[in-house]
């Protein structure tokens, strides 16, 4: 009927030391919640089939998963095109538990940044110690980076997968391409 | 002369011959060179003049504490002023100028100065030009102007044609220097399994030990480093990396290190500089010691240089800096380089030791040995020469400078003792101690730089530490590395320090002045200061004249102040003003040691942000289409919202105009998605937002929306918007563009801080959606034609908000209104905005639609008496000033800023209140512009009773219509009130309703 | 530049996570409070050269609020803890009495 325009338009870079992309859209909702309470965690885990993530982790399977966001936040994945059913399923599952459940699927961005000097861009601009031993698979890192407020997490060894706000994903992306120009290795990470 | 030696150069690529420009000569030399020892060795001994009295200069040192060697470098996009020849890296093409003359190096009419210098003294320019007052601005200030800066400054037009990046880096130990100190002491911290950094000013490893000699667990120096370093780089817990300075240590362990990645290779890809932003658990600066001139006459002459670096040239580089070569000392080091240059073929005629006579050391009995003269208890009394040396006048260092000797030479070797460069230590607030028997501050170990658990984070390794033999500084790194892993939390294996040879080193003995009794006249012409032009005399005079702080003196005199920041002249400085004030040297104290180590580029401190990245710059879904459709940007915070949309042929006050009428005739469209968008949900929600508005929004009913105030703590008004409510216990509130984050976050401080048991839980959902004001006449029209909900009066009252679809959009509309038309504002999901909009724009051909932008909002707004957050407010406006007490609940005991408009001076009646203003004769007042009242207040000054807070033309009534606050406004209508303009005019206004336009409010009404 | 632990998400992050918001564990005055009582709330601070209670926000990160304890003069952060707290828990208050004896919570010293 119309188009569905994510952020970026799936906008891509390959043209430095790291692929770079806008992923295109995502469904995304943010929860909030007592995270201890039974009906907020079986609620989530349910509409996702992955389990909730300990603190400072990312669950996830595909396009759908689990982030921790803070002590009574979570941000659940899943296909853009189901994000209205898993609403309905998450209220449902939350009855009537004290929570919000809202959709920002369209109010975010996901780029990923690709390669073996994925980390080293990424460390580029983001205040975070990204050496391996240091930041693993299944973390999940809200933060800065340059100067916008991004979170990520590592879709496998040499992906991150970012988090931004929508109206800041252009300078995300341009901040990459800087970030990954030709010869910027850093040859820092072992 | 100066030249290139057949042999030496153990950093050349003899086979890579490399050609290079100095003012416009082209020159050769080799891969490896720095351009200080490429210069000498094409004898360009002169390379500057100095900033004050413009003397011809030659380069002094071999590294970073460089103060003469000053050059600018490149062209356009790579030009770059004060570049030091002895950090710069030869490379192919390279293209260097000398500074500060005029009008050219040889011959410099500014060095009339140095004739005049006797009545330029120091404190000269604070003397000199503070009277008259009157010549301040017109006489003084072009005469200083045209003096001032080193160097030339990079034309306004170019912009720098390279990049620079950051790069944060962790690590548990950071070795800055990658001398033996700093390789030793990385070694001892990684075999504990520590994450080691080593970060080495230079591209090379090693430091000085290559060059002095010595044995070191039966090798050479230099193969004890090679090993080491074969070692090091085989650890997957070491990074060692050359080329780049700690250039700063700050609170709780953080180190900026400053990689030069391309200056020696201007061809290669990537970043130019990369600034790495180190935190690391502890900090070694094992960063050497740092040679001190001597204070003799003539001390600046070219051809004067620090002995250490004489003696690099020739073994580093293979370059001779003088065929004959005198050296002067107070120490044994200086001997090392009389018998390198021995060694090398070269002739040194003397060695002039300041020290009596007494035991010949293993050093001095080498050098006699070689046959050189040695003169105990000498000095020089002056240097002979003007743009080079041709001699030194000898006399007794206890004299007061009689000459007794006068020898020919073209070169002057000089030591006064090692100084340790104590600057990483100090920077974050380590304190140092005094070494008698050195004569230098070192630190003090039992007062380091504390660290976020208030344990000391950074030590100090070898050299810097003050020590002076091989030994001692190889135990010194071995223990100080240990210690430092230790510290960093791991226990593994205790390294053991290796062994060198011993050799016997005479006592150094301090001297200041050459010789000691030196009269005015020798004193005069005795620099501490090479960059800045600072002699002894000078600081004696400002001790004189009661400088006797050692941070005033330095100022008064500049002593240090230059881009090497006194890394030669700081402590023989302190020492003149010691012994001026006649008190000890650590009485005296130094100076404060402040980052960086060295300059560094502003590009670096940068990084990325520059060019499209140099701030964000955030884009509603629409963004594109706006800039394909003329808008012109009005930057609202970081967000781009079009100010007017340009048509071709108009200007773009014609642009807003012409969408004034035209959202009042047919219709408009606003990019309206910037407004913030707040979801605030819980049992708790209403009595939240009772305390948060100021308004009461708990008894607002589900489907209505209600304009609501915010204020802060305080009583100023804050933000204001609409909220709806969604549900029971759900309510969007909308914010200003500029207010959505900072409400949010005010909301959350509330709730976290305050209220933490109240159940409400907050979501920002600005940017989920993308909103679009439908506006004017025929907006209804509009969205009949799109199709789908019911938007008629009676299904869709002033007020509400529905769910619904329009032209198959699933949409959240809210009927309400900021211009005082028919309005819609839309809201679909972000990914639909652009479809929605261009949908709107199809539908709104036959209707006259056109966008407008945020000049037209306002003046719409403005003609209807609405205010505007940052027009109206300024964070000194409380609601009641504005006339919105029909916003203010009174039936509420409660809310953020009910108490502080309770406040006497909030409640009287003569603060200043919104009226609407109308120029007598139809003009727009100037924005901004106060009323004068009559009479004068306290300072003399005319009384001023009010002032303009929103000022437009008004198409649709032909004239200016202005907002403002005035004292007792609202009692003095129909009264006109005097605005002086900035362009000398008064205008004149009446005091009329802020209402201008369609006051019975019948237009959105239908 | 600070090194500090949000205690919500445990996360140890530079100070430019961070947001600072001043004084600790101010008591609220509202309608009804004396002007002495309501001028102390909104306008006067301690400025402590020493020991500090100080609010900070995660912000560019979990988000939440959190207390840090903190030494003025030499940036010692003798620990972080809940902003849902009128009082400084007594593990913080042993911490800093261990390494700073004698203090005292509002004295200037």
């Amino acid at each position: 009927m119309f188009n569905l325009i994510s952020a970026l338009d799936k906008a891509t870079d390959n043209s430095g030391i790291a692929k770079i992309e806008e992923i295109g859209l995502q469904g995304m909702i943010t929860l909030r919640g007592d995270l201890s309470k039974a009906a907020v965690k079986n609620a989530t885990t349910s509409a996702t089939g992955v389990k909730i993530p300990a603190q400072g982790q990312a669950n996830h399977n595909g396009a759908s998963g689990i982030c921790w966001m803070s002590t009574d936040e979570l941000l659940v994945l899943c296909p853009y095109d189901q994000v209205a059913d898993t609403l309905v399923k998450m209220h449902t599952g939350l009855g009537k538990a004290h929570a919000l459940a809202v959709d920002v699927s369209d109010a975010r961005a996901c780029l990923r940044v690709s390669g073996p000097y994925a980390r080293e861009v990424m460390a580029k601009l983001a205040p975070v110690d990204l050496s391996p031993d240091a930041f693993k698979l299944g973390m999940f890192r809200r933060t800065r980076m340059a100067q916008v407020a991004a979170a990520f997490w590592m879709v496998d060894d040499t992906t991150f997968q970012i988090v931004c706000f929508r109206s800041n994903a252009q300078y995300v992306l341009d901040l990459l391409k800087v970030a990954a120009q030709n010869g910027s290795e850093v040859g820092f990470f072992k | 002369m100066s030249t290139r030696l057949a042999t030496g150069g153990r950093l050349l690529n003899k086979s890579r011959v490399l050609s290079f420009s100095f003012n416009g000569t082209t020159l050769k030399g080799f891969e490896g060179d720095t351009l200080a020892s490429a210069l000498l060795a094409n004898d360009q001994v002169l390379m500057g003049r100095s900033f004050k009295y413009h003397r011809p200069r030659g380069v002094v040192a071999s590294g970073s504490e460089e103060p003469n060697g000053l050059v600018q470098m490149g062209e356009g996009g790579k030009f770059e002023p004060n570049q030091r020849v002895t950090t710069t890296e030869l490379f192919e093409g390279l293209k260097a100028k000398s500074q500060n003359h005029w009008p050219s190096l040889e011959y410099d009419v500014g060095a009339l100065n140095a004739k005049l210098s006797r009545f330029m003294p120091a404190g000269f320019y604070y003397k000199m030009f503070i009277h008259p007052r009157s010549f301040w601005k017109h006489v003084y200030e072009p005469i200083i102007r045209h003096a001032a800066g080193l160097g030339a400054a990079p034309k306004a037009t170019d912009r720098d044609a390279d990049t620079y990046e950051h790069f944060y880096a962790f690590c548990d130990v950071l070795v800055v220097g990658g001398g033996i100190a700093g390789l030793q002491a990385a070694k001892a911290a990684a075999a504990s399994g520590a994450k080691v950094i080593v970060a080495e000013q230079t591209a090379h490893l090693g430091g000085r030990a290559v060059v002095d000699g010595g044995v070191i667990d039966g090798q050479s120096a230099e193969d004890f480093v090679t090993a080491i370093t074969a070692e090091l780089e085989a650890m997957d817990n070491v990074t060692i990396r050359t080329r780049m300075m700690g250039a700063g240590v700050y609170d709780h362990g953080y180190v900026l290190g400053y990689e030069r990645l391309t200056d020696h290779a201007p061809e290669m890809a990537g970043p130019r500089h990369r600034l790495w932003r180190i935190r690391a658990a502890q900090t070694i600066t094992a960063t050497g010691a740092i040679e001190r001139p001597l204070s003799f006459a003539g001390n600046d002459v070219p051809g004067v240089m620090l002995a250490s670096a004489i003696r690099d040239y020739a073994v580093n580089y293979g370059v001779s800096s003088g065929d004959r070569t005198v050296v002067v000392t107070n120490n044994d080091d200086a001997y090392r380089t009389a018998i390198a240059l021995k060694h090398a073929g070269l002739d040194v005629p003397a060695i002039i030791d300041a020290r009596p006579a007494g035991d010949d050391s293993d050093l001095m009995a080498q050098a006699k040995a070689l046959g050189i003269r040695i003169m105990m208890g000498h000095g020089i009394s002056s240097v002979k020469g003007g743009k080079r040396v041709n001699g030194v006048e000898i006399c007794a260092q206890a004299g007061e400078g009689a000459v007794l000797e006068e020898i020919a030479c073209d070169a002057v070797a000089m030591s006064g003792g090692w100084s340790p460069v104590v600057h990483l230590w100090s920077h974050c607030g380590g304190k140092l101690t005094w070494d008698e028997s050195q004569a230098s501050f070192r630190p003090d170990p039992n007062r380091p730089p504390l660290g976020d658990k208030g344990q000391g984070f950074v030590s100090v390794a070898g050299a810097a530490n003050g020590e002076t033999t091989l030994n001692a500084i190889l135990n010194d790194a071995n223990v100080c590395g240990n210690a430092a892993a230790k510290t960093a939390g791991f226990k593994g294996k205790v390294a053991k320090a290796p062994i060198a040879q011993k050799t016997t080193e005479r006592a150094m003995l301090p001297v200041w002045l050459m010789p000691q009794g030196a009269g005015y006249k020798l004193r005069s012409k005795a620099w501490l200061d090479y960059q800045n032009d600072v002699k002894v005399s000078d600081v004696q005079l400002a001790a004189q004249e009661g400088f006797t702080s050692v941070e005033h003196a330095k100022r008064y005199t500049t002593l240090g102040m230059a881009t090497d920041q006194g890394k030669l002249s700081n402590i023989n400085g302190l020492a003149i003003l010691s012994d001026s004030l006649n008190q000890p040297i650590p009485q005296t104290g130094t100076t404060t040691f402040r980052p960086p180590y060295t300059p560094i580029s502003m590009g670096s401190i940068g990084g990325e942000a520059r060019g499209d990245v140099f701030q964000p710059i955030r884009r509603t879904p629409m963004y594109d289409w706006h800039e394909a459709n003329g808008a012109d940007w009005e930057p609202v915070g970081q967000w781009r919202r079009p100010y007017a949309y340009v048509q071709s042929g108009e200007t773009v006050h014609e642009a807003v105009m012409r969408e004034t009428k035209n959202t009042r005739e047919n219709l408009g469209l606003l990019d309206a998605s910037t407004l913030g968008k707040i979801i605030v949900k819980g049992p708790d929600a209403g009595k939240f937002l009772d305390m948060l508005y100021t308004n009461m929004m708990s008894s607002l009913k589900v489907g209505k929306c209600r304009y609501g105030l915010m204020c802060s703590e305080n009583g100023f008004l804050i933000d204001d918007g609409v909220v709806a409510r969604i549900d029971d216990e759900t309510f969007l509130c909308h914010t200003t563009t500029g207010g959505a984050e900072t409400i949010h976050g005010h909301m959350e401080e509330w709730l976290q801080t305050e209220w933490w048991d109240w159940n409400v839980y907050v979501a920002n959902a600005t940017e989920q959606y993308a909103q679009v004001a439908v506006v004017g006449p025929n907006a209804r029209k509009a969205l009949e034609v799109l199709g789908g909900m019911d938007v008629s009066a009676d299904a869709f009252g002033f007020m509400e908000w529905q769910d619904g679809t329009l032209g198959g959009f699933d949409v959240r509309a809210y009927r309400i209104s900021f211009s005082g038309e028919l309005s819609y504002e839309i809201a679909v999901p972000a990914s639909q905005g652009q479809a929605f909009w261009d949908a709107l724009m199809a539908v709104g051909a036959d209707l006259g639609v056109m966008p407008y932008g945020t000049e037209c909002l306002h003046i719409l707004r403005a003609e209807k008496g609405f205010i505007m957050i940052g027009d109206e407010t300024d964070g000194t406006v409380i609601p009641q000033d504005l006339g919105l007490n029909w916003a203010i609940s009174k039936k509420k005991t409660d809310f953020l800023g009910k108490r502080a408009q309770e406040r006497e001076h909030m409640v009287n009646n003569e603060r200043w209140k919104l009226v609407g203003l109308e120029t007598v004769d139809g003009t727009t007042l100037p924005g901004g512009a106060y009323a004068v009242g009559e009479g004068t207040n306290a300072n003399g000054q005319r009384v001023m009773i009010g002032r303009v807070t929103s000022s437009y033309h008004s198409p649709n009534l032909a004239r200016g219509i202005a907002m403002g606050l005035v004292l007792h406004g609202p009692d003095r209508m129909g009264e006109i009130i005097t605005f002086p303009g900035t362009d000398g005019k008064d205008y004149e206004a009446r005091i009329v309703s802020a209402v201008f336009y369609d006051p019975e409010g019948e237009k959105p009404n239908v | 530049m600070l090194v500090l632990e949000c205690p919500c998400c445990g996360i140890t992050a530079e100070e430019t996570e961070f947001h600072a918001g001043g004084e600790a564990h101010l008591k609220r005055f509202g309608p009804e409070s004396s002007n002495e009582d309501f001028e102390n709330y909104m306008f006067m601070r301690q400025n402590p050269k020493g020991v500090h209670l100080e609010r900070w926000r995660h912000n560019n990160g979990c988000g939440k609020w959190f207390h840090a304890a903190r030494c003025t003069m030499t940036l010692e952060v003798f620990g972080t803890y809940s902003a849902q707290t009128y009082e400084p828990p007594k593990e913080i208050c042993d911490i800093i009495s261990a390494k700073r004896p004698g203090w005292l919570r509002g004295a200037f010293s």
